[in-house]
């Protein structure tokens, strides 16, 4: 494999930029644009989407992304596999054949519209994607969603994407099937592959049956913004960014229909039990953890999710009651309006007509602060929350990987024990036969060390970039917070001086 | 844990807009709140002769209130006033109630958790206990500011007589005839209500009062649950902003812990209840910024408007009273006119008939008079109580709304510029 063209990341850098804690967006070294130029050939032929990543990349001693595209070809067989020229193969033992049955239940498709901006410096480059609504298409096949890419043109020629601005039509089964084959790539190796909004039966089969009213409208928005958000988090990422499949997710017109993401499939099935399995097998593990960074964030990691789950149910409740308050407040509105009409004194009657507006105003206000409180914050945390779930299943791969290196340490242990024995009897052949196994034991040893430490390297440059994501999604979502409640104050300061000039005028 | 709690007030500005005059002032000056009951401090200032002294106080119970007011209402000479309604009677039930949880799950939440609900609590039964006090004192102020009313002997005794005035609740039997009473004067107003009214002022306050009535009764119930809802969404804005602060401990000395403790505080401030913060500690983040922090229960410009509902509510109430005793009396004085005539047509038992005629004559018209002027009075002191009330709480939205504006502008500031 490539090795010699590896270079020993800059991880302490890395490091020192999050727990200084100084810069809330610092910049990685040109990180993310530095692709590699060596970025091996084959998978490059063997995709015909294939991004022209030369011109782009700098040459760039400190790119950490070597090491992600030696990942990418350390594997590369299984990436051929896996590249979605073919109908996309379960990554699951078994694929059934009968899985090629249209999910009826989930295919609404989405406009998902890319935007690739590219800043001055070239450091760092914004895709922007908007989801727009979807529609309908054919009785059956289900609903589309546009997808639309734009680039805006800058100096620097932005070559992953073969055009500047483009825009496909998705369904929500392919968002799945995206996710699941970048999840199969590389959570294993390490890397935290943002999680696929959720399917919902009864969000869906409501949508299906043509129901025009509120909540599957509602329904329909949660499930754009989800998409938008899962695809905005898949393309920050610097390396899912590279990744074929999601290039031509995002440029084909034409995708392959996504098997076994159905929920009701025996794939689904079978996923469920390997989960099932594998929640068994962490149990069952104990790893020895030299390093204490791992075991400070995994508990880290653990106590967030608590508390992410907790402050979650509690925005819900907000979101309730204050949805609540919204239709009290109309109720309230109304009933001193009716108070208005039977007070016999004129300006005390106009008042109290006026006191019922400006409380019907403040209901929508009210409606309004609470979607805000929910798109932007429910969301948001339900969105941390399956993401903490994902680290956490990223740090299990790592257990996994430890795992397997101690097996095959310890077949290879018992495996000298046994030739040593041979050594003293007298079969020259079963002697070779175990100094081969030995050999290929002492492979696989190596071998299962290398990807023990691959993963953990890839783990700590993931979980800081997570980190610093996080920071900036939360920073962002709060700065929109705060900024619609200025809104609403700001109303509320013009409705209640507009009614007191009518208060004071009552004689 | 709430064994005591005084509270010294001073004289306050009510919600219902009196004329009081030096000749007879009356108010609560101290309060204090026992296991079971709240005992008032009347203290009353009086030029009037009628008194031995010209200040002095005494201590009364709610059930001395009630029998006050209960004895106007059953004086026969005062069937042409609008008595002023009697004070609820004070209700910590459930505020006592939340004190014994909270004291029961002391185990189960942080320190710091337990200190806030409990400054919570006691902020509510505060509320609670000051507006039962500034009811009574209503109730009073009304009563003093009456010109007839003031004079009332069991009044004078109430103010000054420095015993217990040996007033008990009224027993079983006693709340059971209170409640045929009730069930006779119910069917007995539907009649009388039935009977046109000759004089057109009357009429028109007749059906005006029972639709005013009515909708003060469904504002007030409406403006409960706006209450209501807005103290759940309050509570969720607590939990959500101690939630905030422990994920940001979570975040030690990292930029994301900063960014929440300012988020904190933004809802801390923002809670609809209102909130105090005492000072602005956001360079040095510590947990004293829960404990700085003093909710009150709801909006005090809610609870403005709800009380005074409420209040209008029993005194539209009392008006409508004053209308079936007027109305009662009419029916009387027709029936006696038609007993007269009658007995004249027998000639027989004429001169009886006279005196009785004469007597509901005399009553009804008395009634009538008095009636015309309280009714009026109502219409001028609703007025003003609304348009006090209505300028107070624009006034109170406007200010809550730019303070929060400025609280929320300079967070943002900081936020934007901080990078």
């Amino acid at each position: 494999m490539a090795d010699t063209a590896r270079d020993p990341p800059p991880e302490q850098t890395d490091f020192q930029e999050l727990e200084d804690g100084e810069d809330l967006f610092p910049e990685p070294a040109a990180a993310p644009e530095s692709g590699p130029a060596s970025l091996p050939a084959e998978d490059v032929s063997t995709n015909s989407n294939g991004p022209k990543q030369d011109s782009l990349f700098d040459d760039d001693p400190e790119d950490l992304f070597a090491e992600a595209t030696e990942e990418v070809s350390l594997d590369s067989p299984e990436r051929d596999v896996l590249l979605s020229d073919g109908p996309s193969p379960a990554i699951t033992p078994i694929t059934p054949p009968t899985s090629v049955i249209t999910p009826r239940i989930e295919s609404l498709t989405v406009p998902v519209s890319l935007q690739i901006e590219e800043e001055e410096g070239g450091d760092s480059f914004d895709i922007h994607i908007a989801v727009s609504d979807p529609e309908k298409v054919g009785e059956f096949s289900g609903t589309f969603w546009h997808l639309r890419d734009k680039q805006d043109s800058s100096g620097t020629s932005l070559s992953v994407f073969k055009q500047g601005e483009f825009s496909v039509k998705r369904r929500f089964s392919d968002f799945l099937g995206l996710h699941s084959k970048l999840a199969s790539k590389y959570l294993h190796v390490g890397y935290i592959v943002p999680p696929a909004p959720e399917k919902s039966i009864v969000g869906m089969t409501k949508v299906k049956v043509g129901k025009e009213d509120q909540s599957s409208n509602e329904f329909v928005e949660k499930r754009r913004s989800a998409l938008e958000r899962y695809l905005m988090r898949t393309v920050k990422h610097p390396v899912l960014l590279k990744d074929p499949d999601v290039l031509q997710f995002l440029e084909s017109s034409e995708l392959p229909r996504a098997v076994s993401t159905q929920a009701l499939s025996s794939a689904g099935l079978l996923r469920m039990v390997n989960k099932a399995a594998d929640a068994v097998n962490k149990m069952t593990i104990k790893m020895n953890e030299s390093d204490a960074w791992f075991e400070e964030k995994q508990q880290q990691f653990e106590n967030l999710d608590i508390q992410l789950r907790k402050l979650h149910a509690s925005v819900e409740s907000l979101v309730c009651h204050r949805k609540e308050l919204s239709v009290n407040t109309a109720l309230f509105a109304k009933s001193a309006a009716m108070l208005g009409n039977s007070e016999d004194h004129t300006a005390l009657s106009r008042a109290l007509s006026q006191l019922a507006e400006v409380e019907e105003k403040i209901d929508q206000l009210h409606q309004d602060q609470a979607n805000a409180d929910f798109y932007l914050f429910s969301e948001l945390l339900g969105d941390y929350v399956r993401l903490i779930t994902a680290v956490k299943g990223v740090f299990d791969h790592r257990m996994k990987t430890w795992q397997k290196w101690q097996d095959s340490q310890m077949l290879l242990q018992k495996k000298r024990e046994a030739e040593a024995k041979l050594q003293f009897t007298n079969k020259p052949d079963k002697l070779q036969q175990a100094k081969d196994e030995i050999k290929e034991l002492e492979g696989k040893v190596q071998q299962g060390e290398r990807d023990f430490e691959q993963i953990s390297k890839t783990i700590r440059k993931e979980v800081s970039r997570f980190e610093k994501e996080r920071v900036k999604d939360f920073k962002s979502v709060i700065i929109k917070y705060l900024e619609s409640l200025v809104q609403t104050q700001q109303q509320l300061i013009k409705y209640w001086e507009a009614f007191l000039p009518e208060a004071k005028a009552i004689s | 844990m709430m064994g005591y709690l005084s509270v010294s007030l001073q004289p306050r500005a009510v919600n219902v807009d009196l004329q009081t005059d030096a000749t007879l002032q009356v108010d609560i000056s101290d309060a204090l709140s026992e296991r079971d009951k709240v005992k008032f401090t009347v203290h009353t200032k009086s030029t009037l002769p009628n008194f031995k002294q010209s200040e002095f106080s005494v201590v009364r119970q709610h059930e001395e209130f009630i029998w006050l007011h209960d004895s106007f209402v059953e004086n026969e000479d005062y069937a042409g006033y609008i008595i002023p309604p009697a004070p609820p009677r004070p209700d910590f039930d459930a505020s006592r109630e939340k004190l014994q949880k909270l004291g029961e799950g002391e185990g189960s939440m942080t320190k710091e958790e337990f200190t806030k609900m409990k400054q919570e609590l006691e902020a509510e039964y505060l509320a609670i206990f000051k507006k039962t006090v500034a009811m009574h004192e209503v109730f009073l102020c009304r009563v003093a500011a009456h010109p007839v009313l003031r004079k009332d002997l069991n009044f004078h005794v109430f103010l000054e007589y420095n015993q217990d005035l040996s007033v008990r609740g009224k027993n079983k039997k006693e709340k059971l005839e209170d409640f045929f009473k009730n069930v006779v004067k119910s069917a007995d107003g539907v009649l009388v209500a039935g009977v046109k009214d000759v004089d057109d002022f009357f009429e028109h306050e007749k059906t005006f009062l029972l639709e005013y009535h009515n909708r003060v009764k469904d504002a007030s119930a409406k403006s409960d649950r706006m209450i209501r809802s807005h103290k759940n969404a309050a509570d969720d804005i607590n939990r959500i902003a101690s939630f905030f602060l422990k994920v940001s401990e979570l975040f030690e000395k990292t930029r994301v812990s900063t960014l929440l403790r300012w988020l904190c505080f933004v809802l801390f401030h923002l809670i609809p209840a209102q909130v105090k913060v005492e000072q602005l500690l956001m360079t040095d983040v510590s947990s004293h910024l829960l404990q700085k922090i003093e909710a009150r229960v709801a909006a005090d410009e809610d609870l403005k408007l709800a009380d005074l509902l409420k209040y209008y509510l029993r005194e539209s109430q009392a008006a409508k009273d004053l209308l079936y005793r007027r109305g009662r009396a009419l029916v009387d004085y027709e029936n006696a006119n038609k007993a007269l005539d009658k007995a004249r047509a027998k000639n027989r038992d004429v001169l009886q008939a006279e005196t009785s005629q004469q007597l509901c004559c005399h009553k009804f018209e008395k009634i009538s008079e008095s009636a015309k002027q309280e009714l009026i009075d109502f219409k001028t002191r609703r007025v003003a109580a609304f348009r006090k009330n209505l300028v107070e709480l624009a006034e109170l939205e406007l200010k809550h709304a730019k303070g929060n504006l400025q609280l929320l502008q300079s967070c943002l500031s900081v936020l934007k510029g901080d990078t």
